[in-house]
Parts: structure tokens; C-alpha cells; sequence
């Protein structure tokens, strides 16, 4: 139980992060709990559309108005996405 | 075939402007969705079409002035992960009096379908359009809404605000290989004019240059330029449909 619920969570955070990169065109390993929104260039209004578009496409949900205001930064992403039944 | 496996989502499917849309769309090769009210139309629509053009066609009663229908039906439209790569916001009312006859609930229903609704049918659908790597987006506005009319306060203010709309969106979505442009019909024959009388229909084509009115499928011709790779390099354009309409 507690192996698949390490599986799950790691997957989830390697897709998350692929997410970010995808959407940011930045490399995997620049992507940290602190990175935040407008804080990098590549992380703006444009690219968080596409991110918000990555997120829901990578673990099939769809992100409300609300939430898509309040992700602020990557730690934040998974506060939110934990809403959405997504276990990391 | 210029929008051959496309998928276009068109809404006020069933009627004039919105019907011919998605005949014309059909013809040229794209799959529907299709968004209106009544269910039975919208049925009758698709078996038409998927029969006639060899199309898939998906059908949604939706109320687009409803946010939370028009979210059912786009949680419906994810799930299945169909992406889109046209938007047509096309459901419309006209609801006309003059300023001191004009009650609220008539400037909200204006408001509600023509503006609220395009808004609502957008957030839902960019994120496709997005995940697609881009698209077109069309709204339709009046010429009506560019030049405004006597006793037609609230139906102009609502199709303004398509305008502004338009404009904005095209810019906002423009990174992102999303272009944004709008249609302004002129006088065209279809439901929503019926009503009006013979005199004024005279007065009217009158004001017309080409000295008739237009048909639902002069604006689909225009939508099907607008949807396609022809105008690739067209974004936040206002295209007027009115055969030189004077107002």
C-alpha cells in the first residue's frame, strides 16, 4: 500500500514538474517548491494559460477560475492540484 | 475541403447564421460540436449533417448565458478529449426598445447571451484551443454594435462589447497562436428579423448598397474564411457582412 502510494506520489511529482518545464521551456531542474509566478521571465500570463493547459491535460482535471488565480508558484500548484484528488 | 478534420465548436447551432455556419463547416470537411437550447433541433441537426457530409457531429443543449451549463458541457467535451481547433460564438437574441421602455430584465437578457455568454464559452474552450497549439476564434457582432440604432440601446451595447471583446482577446491570445477576429452582419434574412414590417424592411434595404438584404450563408462564407488557414495572418479584424449598409 504504502510502495503504490510512493509510485503514485512520485509520478505525480515528475509529472508536474514536466508540466512546468513544458510550459515555462525551462529546464526539469530549475523547477523548485519556491518558484513563483512573474518571478523568472519565462513564467508569465502567456505561459501560465499554457501551464494551466499542461496541468489539467497531465492529470485529467479541469482547473477552476479561482485556482488558476491563486497558483501563484509550484508549491502552491500542489496545495491546489491536492484539491483535485491529486495525491504527491 | 478547407477544414478537412477540423474540429469546430459552434454555438446557436440550429437557426440562420449559426445553422449555416455548420452546413458550411460540414461541407468543407470539419467535425461538430454543436451548442443551442432546444435538444430536439440540435438532434435533428446532427443526423442531418453526419448523413449529408460523412462528419462526426457531438450536440450539447447548453444555455450559454449559463455558466454552470456551459461548464457541464465543456467537462463533458474534455473528458472526452476532443480539442478544438475553431470556436464560433455565434447564439444571439435581440431585445429592442427604446431607453425609457427598455426594462432590466431585457438589457440582461441582451447582455447575458450576446456578451456574458461569448465570455463564458471562451474561458471554457481556450484551454483546448491551447492544448492544440492554437486556433481561430470567431464572434459574431452586428453592425449594429459598430454604428449603433434608434431603440436598439441594450442589443448595440451588447455587441460593442463583443467588439472590445474581440479586440482584446486577440491581443491577449495572439502568443499563443490563437487569432481572434469578429463578424458584423448587416441586415440579414433570418429569424430574428422576420418581424419586422414591410415598411421598415423597405426603409431599410433602402440604406443598403447592393439593394438587398444578405443570407445566413454570405456570413458563413466569411466564418469559413475566418476558421481557415486563408486568413492565417488575421487577428482582432472586424469584418463587416452588410453589403454596404448605411446606418
Amino acid at each position: 500500500m504504502w510502495t503504490q502510494f510512493l509510485h503514485i506520489s512520485m509520478n505525480n511529482t515528475d509529472k508536474l514538474a514536466t508540466a512546468f518545464a513544458e510550459a515555462l521551456t525551462i529546464p526539469k531542474e530549475t523547477i523548485t517548491e519556491e518558484l513563483a509566478y512573474q518571478s523568472i521571465p519565462e513564467w508569465d500570463s502567456v505561459t501560465h494559460m499554457i501551464l494551466i493547459s499542461q496541468l489539467e491535460d497531465a492529470f485529467e482535471i479541469a482547473i477552476e477560475t479561482d485556482d488558476v488565480i491563486d497558483m501563484s508558484s509550484v508549491a502552491k500548484a500542489k496545495e491546489i492540484l491536492s484539491k483535485y484528488n491529486v495525491v504527491f | 475541403m478547407l477544414l478537412k478534420d477540423k474540429l469546430a465548436l459552434i454555438t446557436g447551432s440550429t437557426q440562420g447564421i449559426g445553422y449555416a455556419i455548420a452546413k458550411l463547416f460540414a461541407s468543407n470537411g470539419s467535425h461538430l460540436i454543436l451548442l443551442a437550447r432546444n435538444l430536439e433541433k440540435l438532434q435533428q441537426q446532427k443526423a442531418l449533417l453526419e448523413q449529408q457530409f460523412n462528419v462526426r457531429v457531438h450536440v450539447f443543449q447548453t444555455d450559454v448565458s449559463n455558466p454552470d451549463e456551459v461548464k457541464k458541457t465543456f467537462d463533458i467535451i474534455t473528458q472526452n478529449k476532443l480539442l478544438l481547433d475553431v470556436v464560433v460564438n455565434n447564439a444571439g437574441i435581440m431585445v429592442d426598445a427604446p431607453l425609457l421602455m427598455l426594462k432590466p430584465e431585457m438589457l440582461h437578457n441582451n447582455i447575458n447571451v450576446n456578451l456574458y455568454g461569448s465570455f463564458y464559452v471562451t474561458q471554457a474552450a481556450v484551454k483546448s484551443l491551447i492544448r492544440n497549439k492554437g486556433g481561430s476564434i470567431i464572434n459574431l457582432t452586428s453592425i449594429i454594435g459598430k454604428n449603433g440604432s434608434a431603440g436598439q440601446s441594450a442589443y448595440a451595447a451588447s455587441k460593442s462589447g463583443v467588439i472590445g471583446f474581440t479586440t482584446s482577446l486577440s491581443k491577449e491570445l495572439a502568443p499563443l497562436n490563437i487569432r481572434v477576429n469578429a463578424i458584423a452582419p448587416g441586415f440579414i434574412e433570418t429569424q430574428m428579423v422576420a418581424s419586422i414590417n414591410e415598411k421598415a424592411r423597405e426603409k431599410t434595404l433602402a440604406n443598403i448598397g447592393m439593394k438587398r438584404a444578405g443570407t445566413p450563408e454570405d456570413v458563413a462564407k466569411v466564418a469559413l474564411f475566418l476558421a481557415s488557414d486563408l486568413s492565417a495572418y488575421v487577428t482582432g479584424q472586424v469584418i463587416g457582412v452588410d453589403g454596404g449598409m448605411i446606418i
